[in-house]
């Protein structure tokens, strides 16, 4: 330190001053005497700080919610109703058996109007995808790469099947989701739009546009879907959305887009082939029509949380100022300090 | 050289009339010491000068190198790495380390072995820093040269290391001793030589060793050429003090004692050389074997961390456990239901259905793995980091660097900075540490007038605050003749009393005041030794006084009654002990200059009083009475050149005043209360006296004298004694002088500070009993009105230690009375003054609980007369017995065990020694850094890292059980919630520089704060920031946390659309969503906790979260393909309202609960510092500094010992007198109108 002084005057004017400014902080650094801002909880600190926070909060909640209640959204649960009464009580027999045709048609009633674009949705309940099993049997690389990469070690069981492997390899293609769905206004047929359903990047870097489906589904369980053989990995959206494994046991999946604005008490049949077997495991499903905000879809619980936090702050704030009004302690009150309840008490 | 080498012996060798008495008074002979030979333990054979005979079996002993390193080259990596894994949580790391290269890790190998390496390295590099250093010191000590005898009478120069058993070898003035040696002779032909044993035992005087009649003749190296002896002694032994033996030297067998043994550590004084052969080397030495291994200590905070470990470790087992069972439970039922799993077949032992235990096994190795955030490695790497940290600011602290000798503060070992927080009690040693060991003449009384100043130092401060002249006040009181001589006096000491103490009643000034007086008072005196100012002595000025005569007799004691010799040098005198020297400085001053000594007269270059001209005059010296500590007196008689014979005697005061004959008590009265006052202010205080024997008389006596000194046999001694009785009598009492044991810089002002902190202070000297309460006086642990407890065993049961045991039993029992009383009564202060004996036999027997009782309910203790040994069992015993936090400062090798011993050991590194400071844990150039080191680095290390730690439990726990979270919904399988690297990187870079900058940087107040109110300290002694409160309040906190940090993102995210382009949020954006939200939620945390915001805190925290945006962004745009974490942040989440509306939401519920409990504390419940915080604050804007002093005065704590507590007494006392003068006058008025 020293030595950095005695060196830093040795230099020419100006740099001296960058020096000097230097080694006057290690100077204040080593001394511990950094200025520094040593905030006080000051009553009136405490009150203001709880209030602006909740006065901030509290409108944020309400445009919030604003926008989530904007959203139309239409949920409706298919997969008790799809089954035919006699299979009722064995649900398991009847989504077992190929030879049952799975095809199953519902009404949707349009409660407000929905502007288009109408989002399509399945939605899975109780169902593992998080499940550390199921999450790492896959095999990005092969994903991108294909037959190139043979390392799939962690697709097992679905890596090899006949001595060959499997592309899309592991448990999570394998299991690919296989339930369709058409949507008609009275005889018209709703497009829906199954185009860039997938994120833009997964499509463009994490599946390979030269990589095919081969040996898939050949193995003696059947898992899913079943994928065209001869269109690109890249190209199968359905494929890459169900590829991004959930975070939560209950989750929903883009199907689709409907590009066209649905009007008040319109119905909606879909039309539906449920293939997919949630039953074995007592999930469910559901079809969820949704519109968007800026926000996205239709969650109040944003909105009321900042309210409530808001105005959990706002009332600490009156909590304080009440309790101050009432018991006053003023600011620098020594009386508080221990060495002065001795003295009170010797 | 013959010539002088003559001259030496005639100096010498004829003082010590009573040398034989000297040499054998101490220890206690051992009578049956021959019989013992060759029994067991006493089996040593030495072949004096055939040193090869000593190089085979069976009398090869070690050899003289000492090594107090712990580990060599071979040994460092096997014990060093073993000593690591005996941290619990360093061994948990290792096996997630090896667990994590299985298949069953759970996070990628890098992640978990890097840390482990490094804590362990970073660990070992600073164990072999240390012990690098002492190795070198070894080396150092190792290496020193001593002359050896190679043959043929020729001696060469070798280092230590090469002596051997056996070597004879030459130790010149002021060397040390190679080993323990037998003295064999020295440059005084009565083989007499001086030995300062400071180093092994604290004594400041020196001893006297003595040769064997047998061996005086080898004092020539050529002597050496075919001198053979057989030594046949004890084995080694840590005793100093005892010592059996036979030397065998041709046909002759002589026993030896103690007083023919040098011991190693210790130096040769006032003799120019001395021959001694090698009996004890290297560690076989009784000073080796004295001295213990450091003990790695570790710090009270960091021993409840561990358990705090233990506690999380508990937590973690248990949701490890959670996670096992819910996974076994969840693979077994979804065997076939949950098809798409796949569970059955078995190809995954982690989850097979059909061996459910198995499975649930394997799961729960791997969840200890995965829950591993909850235990912290990045902990120690951090606190490791911040030690070093503040032990550099310690280092680097210029407050505590003292230019004299330009030394600094130095933390030698980092791992117990925050324990300097929690100092409850301080062992000190005196000499070197307290004391400078420097004698200065200061004042003296002579014919009932006292010179050099009257009012003590304690006064003076009192009558300030009192706003009275205490000095004409107490002379009145006192009822003493001349008021004039008071007011007089008062002046003179005023002049320069008011700048000296400026400095202490100033509080926070410390010892600024004071250092300008020393520089400008050394300037003016410039005579070392003498601190002496009043103008009716100095300068002759004595010789104008109206009665001269017994002045003259005054100087004449000072000047003759001694046994020092003028030499050249900066004092020009060397004695026994300094007081001597001090003693003779001032004689010279005063114009009474001793300047030769012969074999027998001595010549003082006098001051007629008459003439005022400067004479030589001779005086013969007839007779030497010895000092001793039993005596407690010397005495000369000397025959004057007008053929008078006359006693000078000095001695303590009680012995003196027995012996007065009726006339010779004129000035009795006075000088007793000159000599009270000078002992409260902790002087040395010595009386003199003299008488005329008549020609007749003393022949008689010498003839009587004389007898009593040919005379053999144990009867000697007393015959000596009462010989000496004889003569000592019908003494005339000049007077009494006062000496300064020179107390060194700022002692009395850091010593109230630490009184106020509320530390307790005992003081352990080596050095007797009177010298040991004078300094209690002068450090102002001691003041009169304290009830002094004296603990000691009589003369008589020093041999029967039964009845020894008993007598103290008895005085403990009357102490313990004694507090008992004083507990129904206002309580006046005590203290205990423990005589080494006693103390002894209060610790090695079943009076240990009794004793230490008693000792901590005094508030000062002070022990005299102990050994290094007794140091570090006192340590020891308090220790164990109080449970409190130890400090134990010293600067010697005597000092050793008890700086080991305590647990914070501080060596004092501005003297020569450096045995104390290698041992020590933090080494200070002088004992008045004690205070900044206690109470600012101290407190301020201990909250750091008391905060630190708390914040370290809270983060780790508020983002591990997240992780426990995310399991309970993935059916207990073990799955990540967040990305590898993330978490990695929550460790690495994202949460760990915040919190070292608290740990650096944080001060909850100031410097100037900690100093003003030392009260403040208190919070360390009752650990109130690492409390198992606090930590279990943060660890619900955290869990709270946790709680709001997983369920509120996954509410918020999940399951409808995340933007507006409706793509629902899947794993990954529920993971960087949720982490977003766990590093706000952290480092806001720290924000709130942190009081004293630096810009590098404000950077580090700040910067901490936008650097995970940062790696967020560049992590997601070049994470390899195939990573879920792909573009996560710019395209997916980074892009949605709804990501960023989460953040400052949950931040703002994480913080409410602190942040309301931090509201409500300082609102209503604030504690100490949070108002002295407000004030400081306040009184920055507003200059509000009465307030400020105010408070200052009422935070001193009322105490019982220090500075302030002393003027408190004195003012209360002050007022009592007062009070009954006001009324005895009321009574007198009233009376006299009756």
């Amino acid at each position: 330190m020293e030595e950095g002084r005695s060196t830093a005057s040795a230099i020419e004017a100006d740099s001296v001053s960058l020096s000097q400014r230097r080694s006057n902080f290690i100077y204040q650094f080593t001394q511990q005497s950094l200025p520094a801002c040593k905030p006080v909880l000051s009553p009136v600190w405490v009150v203001s700080v709880f209030f602006v926070v909740g006065v901030i909060f509290i409108p944020v909640g309400i445009g919030c919610l604003h926008a989530s209640r904007s959203v139309v959204e239409i949920a409706y649960r298919y997969d008790v109703e799809c089954i035919p009464a006699p299979f009722r009580g064995n649900k398991l027999a009847y989504i077992a058996n190929d030879f049952i045709p799975k095809n199953c048609t519902k009404h949707l009633k349009v409660p407000r109007s929905m502007k288009a674009p109408i989002y399509v949705y399945y939605q899975l309940d109780n169902y593992y995808q998080n499940h550390r099993r199921y999450v790492k049997s896959r095999s990005d690389r092969q994903l991108l790469h294909g037959l190139e990469y043979p390392d799939i070690g962690l697709c097992t069981p679905e890596d090899v099947i006949n001595g060959l492997p499997v592309v899309p390899c592991g448990l999570v293609a394998w299991s690919m989701f296989n339930d369709t769905f058409s949507f008609f206004r009275g005889v018209h047929e709703l497009n829906v739009n199954r185009k860039n359903i997938a994120w833009k990047s997964d499509r463009d870097h994490k599946f390979g546009k030269h990589v095919f489906p081969f040996n898939f589904q050949n193995g003696s369980l059947i898992g899913g879907a079943r994928l065209d053989p001869n269109i690109p990995l890249s190209d199968q959206e359905d494929l890459i959305v169900w590829m991004r494994t959930s975070a939560l046991p209950s989750f929903r999946k883009l199907y689709g887009r409907i590009e066209e604005d649905l009007d008040a008490d319109d119905t909606i049949s879909v039309k539906l082939l449920n293939n997919y077997n949630t039953y074995s495991f007592s999930g469910s499903k559901k079809i969820v029509l949704s519109t968007s905000s800026w926000l996205g879809g239709h969650n109040n619980f944003l909105g009321i949380a900042y309210l409530s936090i808001g105005s959990s702050f706002i009332f600490v704030a009156f909590l304080f100022l009440m309790l101050h009004i009432q018991n006053p302690r003023s600011y620098v009150d020594t009386s508080n300090i221990s060495w002065n309840w001795k003295h009170i008490s010797d | 050289m013959p010539g002088k080498k003559k001259k030496q012996k005639l100096k010498w060798s004829k003082l010590y009339t009573f040398s034989c008495l000297r040499a054998g008074a101490d220890e206690p002979s051992a009578p049956g010491a021959d019989r013992l030979l060759g029994q067991p333990g006493f089996s040593r054979v030495v072949f004096c000068n055939e040193p090869r005979l000593h190089r085979s079996k069976p009398y090869k002993y070690s050899g003289n190198y000492v090594s107090t390193t712990k580990y060599n080259v071979a040994t460092f990596v096997p014990v060093a790495t073993f000593e690591q894994f005996r941290r619990v949580a360093n061994l948990y790391f290792l096996l997630a380390a090896i667990l994590s290269l299985t298949p069953l890790a759970a996070f990628n190998r890098i992640s978990v072995v890097a840390p482990l390496v490094f804590v362990i390295g970073i660990s070992m590099i600073m164990e072999a820093v240390e012990d690098w250093h002492r190795f070198l010191q070894d080396r150092k000590v190792n290496s020193r040269k001593v002359l050896i005898h190679a043959g043929e009478g020729l001696f060469v120069q070798k280092s230590w290391e090469n002596l051997a058993v056996g070597d004879v070898v030459k130790v010149s003035k002021n060397e040390y001793f190679p080993s323990d040696l037998l003295l064999l002779s020295s440059s005084y032909e009565d083989g007499l030589c001086y030995v300062e044993t400071m180093n092994l035992d604290g004594e400041t005087n020196l001893k006297a060793k003595r040769s064997l009649e047998a061996t005086l003749s080898l004092d020539e190296e050529a002597s050496f050429r075919d001198f053979k002896a057989t030594i046949r002694c004890e084995d080694p032994n840590p005793s100093l003090y005892t010592f059996v033996g036979n030397l065998i030297l041709g046909e002759e067998t002589h026993s030896l004692t103690p007083a023919q043994i040098l011991l190693r550590d210790s130096k040769l004084r006032n003799t120019e050389y001395a021959y001694g052969v090698v009996v004890f080397s290297g560690g076989d030495t009784k000073a080796v074997r004295n001295s213990t291994r450091s003990p790695s200590k570790r710090s009270r905070v960091e021993r409840t961390m561990d358990r705090v470990i233990y506690l999380l470790f508990g937590v973690m087992v248990f949701v490890s456990l959670v996670t096992a069972v819910g996974s076994a439970v969840f693979t077994k039922k979804s065997d076939v239901e949950r098809w798409y799993l796949r569970l059955h077949g078995g190809d995954d032992a982690l989850f097979d259905p059909d061996r459910a235990a198995l499975s649930g096994f394997l799961q729960f190795v791997k969840a200890l793995m995965l829950y591993g955030y909850l235990i912290p490695i990045s902990l120690y790497v951090s606190i490791e980091v911040v030690k070093v940290l503040q032990a550099m600011m310690i280092n680097n602290d210029l407050a505590m660097y003292d230019e004299a000798t330009g030394k600094a503060a130095e933390a030698r070992t980092s791992n117990l900075n925050e324990e300097l927080g929690q100092v409850e009690m301080i062992l000190s040693d005196k000499t070197g540490t307290l004391t400078c060991n420097q004698m200065e003449f200061r004042k003296c009384s002579i014919e009932g007038i006292s010179f050099g100043g009257e009012v003590t130092e304690v006064d003076l401060a009192a009558s300030r605050r009192m706003n009275i002249d205490v000095e004409r006040h107490r002379f009145s009181l006192d009822g003493s003749d001349s008021t004039a001589r008071s007011v007089e006096m008062f002046d003179l000491f005023t002049a320069d009393g008011s700048t000296e103490k400026e400095g202490l009643s100033g509080g926070g000034g410390g010892g600024k005041g004071r250092d300008s007086r020393v520089s400008v008072s050394e300037k003016e005196r410039g005579i070392k030794g003498f601190n002496f100012r009043d103008g009716r002595l100095m300068d002759k000025m004595w010789i104008n006084r109206s009665n001269v005569g017994e002045m003259v007799m005054f100087f004449r004691v000072m000047a003759l009654c001694h046994t020092g010799i003028p030499v050249e040098g900066e004092a020009g005198y060397e004695a026994e002990s300094p007081e001597e020297v001090a003693f003779l400085v001032a004689a010279r001053e005063f114009g009474f200059r001793f300047c030769q000594r012969t074999q027998s007269a001595m010549v003082v270059e006098e001051v007629d009083p008459m003439s005022g001209v400067e004479m030589m005059r001779e005086y013969k010296l007839l007779n030497l009475l010895e000092f001793n500590s039993l005596r407690k007196r010397m005495s000369v008689i000397v025959r004057n050149e007008d053929g008078e014979i006359l006693l000078f005697c000095k001695g303590a005061d009680e012995v003196i005043f027995d012996r007065l004959s009726d006339g010779g008590r004129t000035y009795q009265q006075a000088t007793v209360m000159h000599l009270s006052n000078y002992a409260e202010d902790g002087l040395r205080t010595m009386v003199f006296a003299y008488r005329r024997v008549g020609a007749s008389e003393y022949e008689r006596w010498s003839g009587v004298f004389s007898k009593a000194k040919a005379s053999v046999g144990p009867e000697r001694d007393e015959l000596l004694e009462s010989a000496s009785d004889m003569i000592e009598r019908d003494l005339i009492l000049l007077g009494a002088v006062a000496v300064e044991d020179k107390l060194q810089k700022g002692v009395p002002e850091c010593i109230d500070k630490l009184a106020q902190a509320g530390l307790k202070i005992w003081l352990l000297t080596g050095d007797k009993k009177e010298t040991a309460v004078n300094i209690g006086f002068a450090c102002s642990l001691l003041r009169h009105d304290m009830e002094q407890l004296h603990l000691s065993t009589s003369n008589e049961a020093r041999t029967k230690a039964k009845d020894a045991k008993e007598e103290i039993m008895i005085q403990l029992q009357r102490f313990n009375q004694l507090f008992i009383e004083e507990d129904r009564g206002e309580k006046s202060p005590f203290a205990l003054v423990v005589d080494g004996k006693a103390l002894e036999l209060c610790l090695n027997t079943d009076l240990c609980e009794k004793f230490l009782s008693v000792a901590m309910s005094c508030d000062v203790v002070i022990c005299c007369r102990v050994s290094p040994k007794q140091k570090a069992s006192i340590t020891r015993r308090v220790k164990e017995h109080s449970g409190k936090t130890i400090l134990a400062i010293g600067d010697g090798a005597n000092d050793v065990g008890m700086i080991q011993e305590a647990d914070i050991g501080v060596g004092i590194s501005g003297m020569e020694g450096m045995q104390a400071v290698m041992a020590s844990d933090f080494s200070l150039p002088e004992f008045r850094f004690l205070e900044r080191l206690l109470i600012i680095h101290g407190q301020w290390c201990y909250r750091r890292i008391s905060k630190m730690i708390l914040y370290f439990v809270y983060k780790n726990v508020a983002f591990g059980l997240t992780l426990f979270y995310y399991n309970v919904f993935t059916g207990f399988s073990g799955q990540e919630f967040y990305d590898d690297w993330y978490m990695v990187m929550f460790n690495v870079l994202l949460t760990s520089l915040p919190v070292v900058a608290l740990g650096v940087l944080e001060q909850d107040v100031s410097s100037d704060v900690c100093i003003k109110f030392p009260a403040l300290y208190k919070h360390g002694q009752q650990n109130t920031c690492f409390n198992w409160k606090r930590i279990l309040g943060w660890i619900t906190n955290a869990i709270l946390t946790s709680l709001i940090v997983f369920a509120l993102p996954i509410s918020i995210l999940s399951p409808s659309a995340l933007d507006r382009r409706g793509n629902p949020a899947d794993a990954a954006h529920l993971g960087a969503a949720t982490y977003t939200c766990a590093i706000w939620a952290v480092n806001c945390q720290i924000a709130l906790m942190t009081l004293h915001f630096t810009w590098i805190s404000h950077l580090l925290i700040w910067g901490s979260i936008l650097s995970w945006y940062a790696f967020l962004s560049l992590y997601s745009a070049a994470a390899y393909s195939g990573a879920a974490a792909h573009r996560v942040f710019p395209d997916q989440v980074g892009a949605a309202p709804l990501y960023w509306l989460a953040t400052p939401l949950v931040a703002a519920a994480v913080l409410m609960p602190h942040f309301v409990q931090l509201a409500v504390r300082r609102s209503f419940f604030p504690a100490d510092e949070d108002v002295i915080r407000e004030m400081e604050r306040a009184g920055a804007e507003a200059g509000d500094s009465a307030a400020w002093e105010r408070e200052q005065e009422r935070s001193k704590r009322v105490t019982q010992v220090g500075y302030s507590a002393r003027v408190e007494a004195k003012i209360r006392h002050l007022k009592e007198q007062l009070q009954k003068k006001r009324k005895s006058f009321i009574l007198s008025v009233t009376n006299s109108r009756q």
